[in-house]
């Protein structure tokens, strides 16, 4: 039967096709994640004390672990704080560049800018901008007679200041995806609605926001993945400092598990956080989904 | 009245001209399509009058007012776009009701106007579809009906039906043509297909290279074409163009020796005779031989080598005449136009004569 050599000669080169990409796959996603999930069952092994299975006592010690819960309403805050304005801010500078002005490459390139600049630099800027006394910001106080502040060192602003300084960051990124889907759009719509007497907010509620919605999904997913990933900020900026006020649940899984070499413990942290991300991005999709309309 | 007049408008893009000291008007009802191929500046010209593009010089008056630097808006006029521009994700309703809505109609009088509207254009049962959801033909009488239902006195409508294939090309032609004249509505129509300009317009405006090469009536045009180019342009197939030369006191056409088709002493001419105009005749005229037969049912467009020339002759009927054959072309001399061959303008001096053989 010649045919079927054939097919299964095809299927193994199809698979010999396949099979670089999928051991790469397998070899640094979906092993690390199970993993993962593994390890969160065991306590930390040491070289005198193997690990042992321990079921869900990661879990449970987690939910009566006090940083845990702050760092998770931190996040929370954080992401409440970050994901709207700079979606919004993102959706605003997109309209805007996207008219005719003059410089307009410029103006572009500009807002793109903070997204290219990596996060560390970013972060050193911005620790300038907020140092007491000699930091850009006290500065110009100082020159309205408003008195110094320790921006970074008081429990009360250091979430808002990384959330700014996130904002910053984020805004231009997302404002790409905003602009590309804007030129997409037919000027023909727009002439149809100025001739129809619409005036431009009008037209921008009526017609650009919603067809800018399934540019919105993919920009909202990946705003909420960034509140949980970004967090390189942290180590210039505060270390999480004080007293927790600033700690993201990363940097605590990344201070659980290399500062103090609790891999179970982080493993857990890591099951935990990858859960909420996967909660938050089905429930978008199947919410949001329905009310878009795709081309 | 006049409900739309140009008066010497001009639109430069840097240095290119896009449309040249244009003036025109159209009367109050009427249908003045702006014909031409592409590039010639005719929707440019259009655009214009809805204020989507600025002039550069010259007034736009609509309605007697001017409105040469007015909003768009505030022009009260409505555009079909070729490609519809339709808002993808509303549906034909909210479409329709779109500039309502933006102008804050009352709700009882949209209803009104969008059963109204809907059930002129027949599109009553589609109305909770998508664009996407909508065929071509479709789509178009959304495009249509939020123009009417704006209920302004100008429409405009940029090469409508080019997306549509022949057969509803035709009944869209006749449709919008009813409903024009129903609503009373001044019409602006872009196109660049001659045989839409005969058969909707009132007037036509002819334009080539961003400047109005002839405007008139459907039939001016065609019986009494000012250019070469408007001679070549209306018509299908257009009119025969040929080659005269000088024999004696006489033109005769291009390679050949006689009989004579114009007076000669007006300078370098070209001859132009609707292809209708010409006759197959058994008796005295111009022999040529056969080179095609296209039979389209009610005619036959016959090619006929003349000389150096390539003759087409509309012959009523079927004929079936092998290529190569002898044949005799007669016409009347007063069908026959002449134009001076540099300018393209019609020689209103020169006479043909009759074909002695």
């Amino acid at each position: 039967m010649p045919d079927r050599t054939r097919l299964v000669g095809n299927a193994a080169y199809g698979w010999l096709l396949l099979l670089p990409a999928a051991v790469l796959l397998a070899a640094f996603t979906h092993y690390p994640a199970v993993a993962t999930l593994a390890q969160s069952l065991f306590t930390s092994g040491t070289a005198l004390r193997p690990a042992e299975f321990t079921g869900l006592d990661n879990y449970r010690f987690m939910l009566e672990d006090e940083v845990f819960w702050r760092v998770l309403e931190n996040n929370a805050w954080y992401a409440i704080g970050t994901i709207p304005i700079s979606i919004a801010l993102a959706m605003l500078m997109a309209v805007w560049v996207n008219r005719r002005l003059p410089l307009r490459a410029f103006v572009r390139m500009s807002y793109f800018t903070p997204t290219v600049l990596p996060m560390i630099a970013v972060a050193n800027i911005w620790l300038f901008f907020y140092t007491p006394e000699i930091g850009l910001i006290d500065q110009i106080a100082a020159g309205f007679g408003i008195g110094s502040h320790n921006w970074l060192g008081n429990p009360d602003t250091v979430l808002g200041c990384i959330i700014v300084l996130t904002i910053w960051k984020e805004a231009g990124f997302f404002m790409i995806f905003y602009l590309a889907a804007l030129q997409s759009l037919p000027p023909e719509l727009e002439e149809a609605a100025r001739l129809e007497g619409a005036g431009h907010w009008h037209f921008f509620r009526r017609v650009t926001f919603p067809l800018l919605m399934p540019t919105t999904l993919f920009v909202l997913i990946n705003a909420v993945i960034n509140s949980f990933k970004l967090v390189d900020q942290l180590f210039i900026l505060t270390k999480g400092g004080p007293d927790n006020a600033s700690a993201l649940l990363l940097y605590y899984i990344y201070e659980v598990a290399f500062s103090f070499f609790d891999q179970a413990y982080a493993s857990t942290l890591t099951v935990v956080l990858l859960a909420v991300l996967a909660i938050i991005a089905i429930g978008q999709f199947v919410i949001l989904d329905k009310r878009i309309h795709y081309r | 009245m006049v409900a739309i007049e140009l008066i010497r408008v001009t639109k430069t893009w840097g240095s290119t001209v896009a449309v040249r000291d244009i003036s025109f008007e159209a009367d109050e009802g009427s249908f003045v399509v702006l014909l031409g191929p592409s590039g010639c500046g005719k929707s440019t010209t259009l655009r214009m009058i809805a204020g989507l593009d600025d002039v550069t010089s010259g007034r736009v008056l609509i309605g007697g007012k001017e409105m040469t630097g007015a909003p768009s808006a505030e022009r009260r006029v409505s555009m079909v776009f070729q490609s519809y521009a339709l808002f993808p994700h509303l549906n034909a309703r909210e479409n329709i009701l779109f500039g309502l809505k933006a102008r804050k109609v009352a709700k009882a009088e949209q209803r009104d106007r969008l059963v109204r509207v809907a059930e002129m254009v027949g599109l009553a049962d589609l109305l909770d579809r998508k664009p996407a959801q909508l065929s071509g033909g479709q789509r178009q009488r959304v495009a249509l009906a939020r123009a009417i239902i704006a209920e302004n006195p100008i429409c405009l409508m940029d090469e409508p039906l080019s997306n549509l294939d022949a057969k509803l090309r035709h009944e869209m032609r006749v449709e919008i043509r009813a409903l024009q004249q129903r609503l009373g509505m001044t019409t602006v129509y872009v196109t660049h297909d001659q045989t839409e300009a005969m058969s909707m317009a009132d007037q036509v405006v002819l334009m080539r290279d961003g400047a109005i090469e002839q405007q008139g009536p459907p039939a001016a045009l065609y019986d009494f074409p000012e250019t070469v180019f408007a001679a070549g342009f209306i018509g299908t197939p257009p009119m025969n163009l040929l080659k005269v030369e000088e024999v004696g006191s006489a033109l005769v056409i291009a390679g050949t020796d006689g009989p004579a088709v114009a007076e000669a002493g007006y300078g370098n001419l070209v001859m132009g005779i609707r292809p209708e105009k010409i006759a197959i005749a058994d008796g005295p005229g111009i022999g040529g031989r056969i080179e095609s037969c296209d039979y389209l049912g009610a005619d036959t467009i016959v090619g006929v080598r003349v000389g150096s020339q390539s003759i087409l002759v509309r012959a009523h009927g079927r004929h079936l005449l092998p290529a190569g054959s002898y044949v005799h072309l007669h016409w009347q001399t007063y069908e026959v136009h002449l134009f001076d061959d540099e300018t393209g303008a019609r020689m209103t001096g020169a006479r043909s004569l009759p074909i002695a053989a």
